[in-house]
């Protein structure tokens, strides 16, 4: 059976066109596998390109080299060279992401931007709406910001609507960018349980922390990524 | 999906005397797929625009479209009468200026049914009845159902150009800049507006626009022009976030951050 | 010259070189073989003003001969000016013969409406048309109109009768009310009444409508379809009058108001003047007898 994701000798430099076309690279040759049911962490210095490889991962980076394999219902589809159609079907289906970021849509309240990506697998909206409210009840969002919309929130209940919409539904791989950053040591802790309880599922998860604490906790394997890392000969 | 393409772009080119409009423009638009073409005035996206609807007639390349009977046909082969009927059934065509796709002179109702009786419908009731649903869904009261569209702001004349496009449910809907022009509330209303409707009905879009935030709340694929030419594509936020060409890196780094 | 078609004023035979009429009455010939459709024709300088029934005149001019006998009327009334200058005009550049009765004539010129009197076989019914394109109102792009009648593209039609009953609750035209024309062009009628508009068909008479400013011919030969357009839940309906006429006691005829004082006095009467008082002399013989 093959596995989720397959990473194989993927590469990765920015040509800075504004600044003279310097080129900067970031890494080469970073392979991992990752199986169902763990988690694996990026680790490494700030700078060594963990986000990036991460956003390779999701297709939002372009990849200049190498394979990225992902296993998507019964087919592998190599996201390296996906056309953009088949980038969003697995993204639909197969890979879910929680940025640091939110990126909020004008006038879409908290509860339907949790609920969106299982309205998009078909989920019927009633349903979809209940379960984004237990999840956002969950992260100790207050109940009266649930159908504002997240625009005006502040950084922490911004990510916790983020976390929720990445955790609501059961894609088979969820990438994590950091996603206790700005949260206390209570959301922090959930957080924690609910990916103890996705990789119970058998998802299979890579994520970015920058808390010790936590990627210790979670953690399957940590695979430094310095070791790829080009910055410094650059 | 296993349907193939809707809509297929091989090598299309247009020229203004010596000067080039749009030139080898290639894409294939699949169903449910929203297609941002983006560019600062004069890249030729307009002009790709209108050569795609047949609104002008490209010099080069051929656009093959997937009717609803499920035979693709070169839009350059059919006839006038096939052509017409075309664009208003199965395609939509949102102006930037509401007033070009919209008849200013007859009332809310009258614009949105007008294609329904364009296409044979003849009662009156149902015609109506069809009508006040379509208000009800771009949010304009019914009540002003029958009032001009003179009497509407901008925001409402935009809506309602939407409504009159989806009456017929057509599968494919062309848009030129249609956000220009409105202030920014208005704006974010009609983009959300908008993206539900796709998401809804599932439509296949093709937007031109110069304002890449536009492109990127409603496209999944996005095409950067310049002098005509296609110079960088892919999914919009690949584009956005990791511009490779030096004029994408460009736009995008014009963007400010709100 | 043929001392037939010179006339004693020095004029051709009704008034139009024959060169001309012969390109009026090709106009007439391919407007007759398709029904309802606008055939453009070189119109003349007449001597009167547009908007006196320059297009009708010509028409007239090119199908009238030595033996035809003439009606004119304007608004049904055969002595209102309009109608009375015309007929003058022919009398004079054709010394045709000239009456007012709808049974004796055999062309007959007319201004807004069709007689009461049913027509017959080998009758000419000679529209004067003001503005022969109906869907000018919605769409002023002669190119534009001229593509959506290639196409059959009529959807246009419907959207003014939509307007009609959002605005008024029912279909509100009551004069140059649209018809579909054996299926295919849609028609102009000119402004006369929808009271009229039942009469075109199937009409034995052969009807040719001319507009003179417009440069337009078209016609509705015998025998022909003629449907108004209508809604399936809004079907046509021609006006109906409550009382009958005040001078002949007429029903099912188109009445005009006619008002007697400045305090509200008014009366109904037959727009058709030439009906109304033959009926009037028939009352009279009768009661005579």
């Amino acid at each position: 059976m093959t596995l989720p994701l397959s990473v194989r000798d993927i590469s990765k430099s920015f040509v800075m066109h504004l600044r003279g076309g310097i080129e900067l690279p970031v890494f080469s040759g970073v392979s991992f596998d990752v199986a169902t049911g763990e988690c694996l962490v990026l680790g490494g210095p700030s700078g060594v390109g963990k986000s990036s490889i991460l956003k390779m991962l999701y297709g939002n980076y372009g990849v200049d080299g190498g394979s990225i394999l992902v296993r998507h219902g019964e087919t592998v589809v190599d996201l390296a060279r996906a056309e953009p159609r088949e980038v969003l079907d697995v993204r639909r289906a197969t890979l879910g992401y929680v940025s640091q970021f939110l990126r909020a849509i004008p006038r879409v309240s908290a509860l339907e931007i949790v609920a969106e990506p299982l309205v998009a697998r078909g989920t019927e909206r009633q349903l979809a709406l209940a379960r984004a409210g237990e999840l956002l009840a969950r992260l100790n969002l207050p109940r009266d910001l649930w159908h504002l919309p997240p625009a005006t929130f502040s950084g922490g209940e911004q990510q916790r609507v983020n976390i929720a919409r990445g955790f609501i539904s059961d894609h088979p791989i969820l990438l994590l960018d950091e996603p206790t950053a700005s949260l206390d040591a209570a959301n922090r802790a959930v957080v924690m349980a609910m990916i103890e309880e996705k990789k119970a599922r058998g998802v299979a998860l890579v994520g970015i922390f920058h808390d010790a604490d936590v990627r210790d906790r979670v953690a399957s394997r940590i695979v430094d990524v310095s070791s790829y890392s080009l910055r410094g000969a650059a | 999906m296993s349907e193939g393409p809707l809509l297929i772009a091989r090598d299309v080119g247009k020229n203004y005397g010596n000067r080039i409009g749009c030139t080898d423009v290639s894409f294939d638009l699949w169903p449910g797929e929203v297609l941002a073409i983006v560019g600062e005035s004069g890249s030729g996206k307009t002009t790709l625009l209108n050569c795609l609807s047949t609104r002008l007639n490209a010099d080069r390349g051929t656009v093959t479209y997937r009717m609803r009977d499920g035979v693709a046909r070169d839009l350059a082969a059919l006839g006038e009468a096939e052509r017409r009927f075309l664009m208003r059934t199965d395609w939509g065509f949102v102006h930037q200026n509401p007033a070009d796709g919209l008849r200013m002179g007859v009332s809310a109702g009258a614009n949105v049914g007008e294609r329904l009786m364009a296409v044979g419908n003849r009662h009156y009731g149902r015609i109506r009845h069809c009508a006040e649903d379509w208000l009800n869904r771009v949010e304009i009261d019914v009540d002003r159902i029958d009032d001009r569209p003179r009497a509407f702001s901008g925001g409402m004349r935009q809506r309602l150009q939407i409504a009159r496009n989806l009456v017929t449910s057509p599968r494919l809907v062309f848009m030129d800049e249609p956000t220009g022009g409105l202030d920014v509330s208005v704006q974010a209303r009609l983009l959300d507006l908008v993206r539900g409707l796709v998401r809804d009905l599932g439509l296949s879009v093709i937007i031109v626009t110069h304002d890449l935030a536009v492109a990127r709340l409603l496209s999944h694929r996005m095409m950067v022009m310049k002098e005509g030419r296609v110079i960088e594509q892919g999914l919009t936020d690949r584009v956005l976030d990791d511009p490779r060409e030096p004029y994408t890196q460009l736009l995008v780094s014009s963007i400010p951050q709100a | 010259m043929s001392a037939v078609t010179m006339s004693e004023a020095g004029t051709n035979f009704a008034y139009l070189d024959e060169e001309t009429k012969r390109m009026i009455r090709r106009a007439i010939l391919k407007a007759i073989a398709i029904p309802g459709y606008q055939v453009p024709f070189a119109s003349r300088e007449m001597p009167m003003p547009y908007g006196w029934g320059t297009g009708g005149v010509q028409v007239t001019a090119a199908v009238i001969g030595p033996d035809d006998v003439l009606k004119v009327i304007d608004q049904g009334a055969d002595d209102t000016t309009n109608a009375v200058s015309i007929r003058a005009f022919f009398r004079k550049v054709a010394r045709v013969a000239v009456t007012t009765h709808t049974a004796e004539a055999t062309v007959i010129q007319t201004r807004h409406r069709i007689p009461e009197h049913p027509l017959i076989e080998g009758q000419i019914l000679v529209y004067q048309v003001p503005i022969p394109e109906p869907l000018r109102f919605l769409e002023p792009r002669e190119t534009e109109t001229r593509t959506m009648h290639a196409l059959e593209e009529y959807g246009l039609m419907h959207v003014k009768l939509y307007e009609d009953i959002a605005h008024h609750g029912r279909i509100a035209t009551s004069y140059a009310y649209p018809v579909k024309v054996a299926g295919r062009y849609v028609m102009d009628p000119s402004p006369i009444p929808k009271f009229d508009n039942p009469k075109m068909h199937l009409s034995p008479a052969l009807q040719l409508f001319g507009a003179g400013r417009e440069k337009r011919i078209y016609a509705i030969p015998p025998h022909t379809d003629v449907r108004s357009l209508d809604f399936e839940d809004h079907p046509f309906e021609i006006q109906r009058f409550d009382e009958p006429c005040a001078l002949c006691g007429a029903r099912n005829v188109y009445l005009d108001e006619v008002i007697l004082d400045d305090r509200g006095g008014r009366m109904f009467v037959c727009s058709d003047t030439d009906n109304c008082e033959s009926r009037q002399a028939d009352a009279q013989k009768e009661t005579a007898a």
